[in-house]
C-alpha cells in the first residue's frame, strides 16, 4: 500500500511540482493550501508524512506543526518543513514545534525523493 | 490540471502574487506602519522567490532575493515605507513582472532598481552582495578524504519516534552506503513495567566498510544530529585504537568515545549550515527547461481551483442547449398529459434551473479584481501629472460575468484617464476655486436589478458645454445654432472623432477613445451616461447586464408574436383599465397607486396589425430610476431565456437585445428595456418640445 503524504503549501505551483514528483514515485498525495486545511486533513485520516511550508497565510507552518503535534494522530508521523532561508533560528523553532526534518527551497525532485525516503521510506 | 505546463502554472500564480504585492505596496503608502501589510508584501516576495527558482526562473528568483533583502529592513522596522521606498519597490515589482516574461531583460536595469531600493531603505551606498554564500560551498569538505570506512555510534533523542524519526530508515540508509555491521546497544532499555512504548531506548554501533566521504554519513543524520548523541570516526582511527589493549567493540572503549565526540561534533556542526546552503546553490544550475513562451492562458481569478476559461464557456453553452431542450420536454409533457411525464419534466426543469444558476455562479467574478488594477494607474497618473488624487473604490464585491469584466478593463482605464487628465484640475486651479488640493476620484459598482452600475465620478471641472458645442459644430455633428438638450450635448463626446482637449497630452485626448468606450459598452448590451455639473465634477455611469448568457424572462404576446422581457427588470404586471388609452404617439400615463407611470403600447411601437385583445395587460419595467409600462396583449409566464445574439443584419435594432428559442422551436425577441425606456423618453421630450413650440 502506498504511503500517503500531506503536502501543505500556499503556492499552487509548488504543490503541483511536489505532488507530481511524489505521485510518480508511487506515493499518494493529499494537498492543503494552508495550516488550517492541513490540520483538518491530517487529523481526518492517517497520513504517513507531512511536508509543509512555513510561510503561509491563515495558519502558518509553525502553528500548524504545533497544533498537529498536540493531536495523538501525529504520533510517529514525520513532518518535513520547507524553508527558503538558512535561518537557524527558524529551523530551531520548527524543530522545537515538533518537525522532523527540513528541506531548503528551491529543491530538485531528486532531493525531495531522497528526503522522503529518509523520513518515510519508499 | 496536472497536465498543465508547470511553468505556466507558475506564471499564473506569479501574476496573482505580483498583484498582491502591488496592492500591499500601494496600501502601505497610505498606512506605512501597518505591519500586516508589510508581512503580506514580504510573503508574496518570499513565495515568488521560492517557486521562481524551482521552475527555472532563476533570474527572477535572484532579483527577488535582493528585493526581499532590502524589504526585510522594512519588516524589521529598520526602514520606513515612505513614498520613495514605495516608488522604488513598485519599480522593482514591474521589473519582476518583466523578468517573468523575459528572463533576459536588461540586467543593468535590475541592478539600478535594486540600488535605488537599497538607498531608499538605508540611505547607504548600495552594496551588491552575492545572493547566496556560494563561495563557502566550494571549500566545503572537511571530510573530503575518504578513509576505508567509518564507525558510527548513535543514540536517538527519547521523543524521536513520536516525532516521526524512524531508526530503521536511518540504518537502511547507512546500508545503502556500503556493507554495515550493526550492533544494537540495549543497555538503557528499562524493565518492562517502566517502558514507554513510544520512547526510543536503543543505541546503535555501526561499522560501515565503504570509502564514502564523511558528509555522506553525516547526511544520514541530517535531521536528527542536533539533539542526538552521534559519533562518527574514521575506521583507520578505530583500527589504531584497536591496537591498544581494549578492542573497539568491548564496552571498555565507551568512555573513550565521549572524549573524541565533542571535537567531532563541533566539526559536524560546522558542516551543517554549509550543506543547508549547498542545496539551493546546486539547484541554481540550469534546473528544469527554460520557460516556454506560451501566452498565459486566461484563467478564472480568485478561485482555489484554476480552470481554463474556455471550459467554463463551453459548459455555459451546453447548459444553454440543455435549457432549450428542457423547454421542449416541458412543452411535450404538457401536450401529452401524462402525469408521470409531467412529473419528470418538472423535476428536470428544477434541476436545469439550479444547474444554470450554479454554472453562472462559477463565471461570476468580483469586480474588485478589476478595480485593484486601477489603483496603480491612478497612482502613476497622479505622479506624472502632478495632481494629488484621492482614489476611492466602492462595491468591490459586486459580481459580474467574467467576460464582461474582461472587456470592461480598457473602457474603464480610458474613463479614469479622462477624469484625471481633463476632469480634475491642477492643485493651483483647485485652490483658486476653493476646492481641496487633492481631487477625489470615485469608482463604485452596485447591483441595480438585472444590471450592474459602475460609476466613475470626479470632483473636477466638469464638462465644458460651450466647448463641446463648438467642437460638435466644427466636426459637423450638429448644425450651428441647432437646439440641443444638455443631455444630448454631453452625449456628443461619445461620437467618433470628437475630442475637446485643447492640447493633446500623452495620456488622453487623441480623439479616439470615448467612441471606442461607447462601442465596447454597447457590445456588452450596456449603456453609458454622462452627468456633469460645471465646476463640480462629472459622473460617468456604465450600466451592464449581469450576464450575457441566460436570464429569467417574462414571456408576453403582442399580436401573434411573442417577446421576452428580462424578469429582473419587471416590477409588476397589471391590467390596463378600460378607457385609458394612449394618444397617437403611443405613450401616455397610467395611475399606479397614485404614481404616474408612462406607458408604451407595444402594438403601436411594433406596428402590429389586427385587433388587440379586449383586456390589455401592462408590464411595468424599471430601468435605473425610470419606470415605464409596456402594454401587451397577453402575459404568458416566466421562462428561462437563453440569449442568442441577433444576426449582424439585425444588430442595429435598438429595441431588441437578442433573441431566444422557445420550447416549440419558435423564436422570441428579447426586449431591450433600457432602450425602450429611453425611446419612450425621447418621444416624450419631442412631444413636449412640440407642445412648447406650439405654445410659443
Amino acid at each position: 500500500m502506498s504511503k500517503t503524504i500531506l503536502m501543505v503549501d500556499d503556492s499552487a505551483s509548488v504543490r503541483q511540482m511536489v505532488g507530481m514528483t511524489l505521485k510518480q514515485a508511487g506515493y499518494s498525495v493529499v494537498e492543503a493550501c494552508d495550516g488550517r486545511e492541513a490540520l483538518q486533513k491530517a487529523t481526518a485520516s492517517r497520513v504517513d508524512a507531512v511536508i509543509t511550508d512555513l510561510n503561509m497565510p491563515g495558519m502558518d507552518g509553525l502553528s500548524f506543526i504545533r497544533a498537529y503535534r498536540a493531536t495523538p494522530a501525529s504520533s510517529g508521523v514525520p513532518i518535513v518543513f520547507l524553508t527558503t532561508e538558512s535561518d537557524e533560528g527558524l529551523k530551531a523553532q520548527a524543530k522545537q514545534a515538533g518537525a522532523t526534518g527540513w528541506m531548503v527551497k528551491p529543491f530538485k525532485p531528486d532531493q525531495l525523493l531522497a528526503i522522503m525516503r529518509k523520513v518515510v521510506g519508499a | 490540471m496536472s497536465d498543465l505546463d508547470p511553468a505556466e502554472v507558475f506564471r499564473q500564480e506569479a501574476a496573482d502574487l505580483i498583484e498582491t504585492l502591488e496592492q500591499a505596496l500601494l496600501d502601505l503608502e497610505k498606512r506605512p506602519d501597518d505591519s500586516e501589510l508589510v508581512g503580506l508584501a514580504f510573503r508574496a516576495l518570499h513565495t515568488l522567490k521560492g517557486s521562481g527558482a524551482m521552475f527555472g526562473f532563476n533570474a527572477v528568483s535572484e532579483f527577488i532575493h535582493e528585493f526581499e533583502t532590502a524589504f526585510d529592513r522594512v519588516r524589521k522596522g529598520e526602514a520606513v515605507a515612505d513614498r520613495r521606498l514605495i516608488a522604488a519597490a513598485l519599480d522593482a515589482r514591474d521589473h519582476v513582472a518583466q523578468l517573468i516574461d523575459d528572463p533576459d531583460v536588461d540586467p543593468a536595469r535590475g541592478a539600478a532598481i535594486l540600488a535605488a531600493l537599497k538607498v531608499a531603505v538605508s540611505g547607504e551606498a548600495p552594496v551588491i552582495a552575492p545572493s547566496r554564500p556560494d563561495a563557502a560551498v566550494d571549500g566545503a569538505g572537511p571530510g573530503g578524504v575518504a578513509p576505508a570506512g567509518w564507525h558510527v555510534r548513535f543514540r536517538l533523542p527519547a521523543d524521536a519516534l513520536t516525532l516521526g524519526t524512524n531508526p530503521l530508515l536511518l540504518l537502511d540508509e547507512l546500508r545503502e552506503l556500503g556493507p554495515c555491521e550493526i550492533v544494537a546497544n540495549v543497555d538503557d532499555v528499562p524493565p518492562l513495567d517502566r517502558i514507554e512504548p513510544e520512547q526510543c531506548y536503543l543505541a546503535w554501533d555501526v561499522t560501515l566498510r565503504a570509502e564514502v566521504p564523511q558528509e555522506a554519513v553525516d547526511d544520514v543524520f541530517l535531521f536528527v544530529r542536533d539533539d542526538m548523541d552521534l559519533a562518527i570516526q574514521p575506521l583507520a582511527l578505530e583500527t589504531a585504537e584497536a591496537q591498544q589493549p581494549a578492542t573497539s567493540k568491548s564496552p571498555a572503549t565507551h568512555p573513550a568515545a565521549p572524549a573524541l565526540a565533542p571535537d567531532r561534533r563541533n566539526e559536524i556542526a560546522q558542516v551543517g549550515p554549509l550543506q543547508a546552503a549547498a542545496l539551493p546553490s546546486a539547484e541554481r544550475a540550469p534546473a528544469g527547461k527554460p520557460a516556454e513562451r506560451a501566452s498565459p492562458a486566461r484563467v478564472e481569478r480568485n478561485a482555489t481551483l484554476r480552470v481554463p476559461a474556455e471550459r467554463l464557456d463551453e459548459l455555459m453553452d451546453r447548459v444553454g442547449e440543455l435549457v432549450i431542450a428542457q423547454a421542449r420536454l416541458s412543452q411535450l409533457a404538457e401536450a401529452i398529459h401524462d402525469p408521470a411525464l409531467v412529473n419528470v419534466a418538472e423535476e428536470i426543469e428544477r434541476l436545469t434551473a439550479s444547474l444554470r444558476d450554479t454554472t453562472m455562479g462559477t463565471r461570476m467574478v468580483p469586480i474588485g479584481s478589476l478595480f485593484g488594477r486601477f489603483r496603480r494607474l491612478v497612482h502613476d497618473l497622479s505622479e506624472d501629472l502632478g495632481k494629488s488624487i484621492n482614489f476611492v473604490t466602492e462595491g468591490e464585491d459586486t459580481e459580474l460575468d467574467k467576460t464582461v469584466i474582461e472587456q470592461l478593463a480598457d473602457p474603464l482605464v480610458h474613463l479614469i484617464r479622462n477624469s484625471i487628465d481633463h476632469g480634475i484640475e491642477n492643485p493651483d486651479r483647485r485652490a483658486e476655486t476653493g476646492k481641496s488640493a487633492a481631487g477625489t476620484l470615485r469608482l463604485a459598482a452596485s447591483h441595480r436589478g438585472a444590471e450592474v452600475a459602475i460609476t466613475i465620478s470626479d470632483d473636477g471641472a466638469g464638462l465644458n458645454g460651450e466647448r463641446i458645442r463648438r467642437r460638435a459644430e466644427e466636426a459637423g455633428l450638429i448644425a450651428p445654432g441647432q437646439p440641443v438638450s444638455e443631455a444630448e450635448l454631453n452625449r456628443m463626446i461619445f461620437q467618433p472623432g470628437f475630442s475637446t482637449a485643447a492640447q493633446v497630452t500623452s495620456l488622453s485626448g487623441r480623439g479616439v477613445g470615448m467612441d471606442v468606450v461607447k462601442r465596447t459598452i454597447d457590445g456588452l448590451r450596456g449603456s453609458i451616461d454622462v452627468d456633469t455639473r460645471p465646476g463640480k465634477g462629472t459622473t460617468m455611469t456604465l450600466r451592464l447586464p449581469l450576464t450575457l448568457a441566460i436570464i429569467d424572462g417574462l414571456l408576453v404576446r403582442v399580436g401573434e408574436d411573442r417577446y421576452t422581457i428580462p424578469l429582473a427588470a419587471v416590477e409588476e404586471c397589471l391590467e390596463l383599465p378600460v378607457g385609458v388609452d394612449g394618444d397617437a404617439r403611443g405613450r401616455s400615463f397610467l395611475n399606479v397607486r397614485g404614481e404616474l407611470v408612462p406607458f408604451l403600447k407595444l402594438r403601436q411601437v411594433f406596428d402590429t396589425q389586427g385587433n388587440p385583445d379586449p383586456f390589455q395587460k401592462v408590464v411595468v419595467v424599471a430601468s435605473d430610476s425610470m419606470r415605464v409600462g409596456l402594454v401587451v396583449d397577453q402575459i404568458i409566464g416566466n421562462n428561462q431565456t437563453v440569449i442568442k445574439q441577433l444576426s449582424r443584419l439585425h444588430s442595429g435594432l435598438k429595441t431588441f437585445s437578442g433573441a431566444t428559442i422557445l420550447g416549440d422551436g419558435t423564436v422570441a425577441l428579447i426586449l431591450d428595456v433600457m432602450h425602450l425606456v429611453a425611446f419612450g423618453q425621447k418621444l416624450e421630450e419631442r412631444r413636449r418640445a412640440e407642445t412648447l413650440g406650439r405654445a410659443a
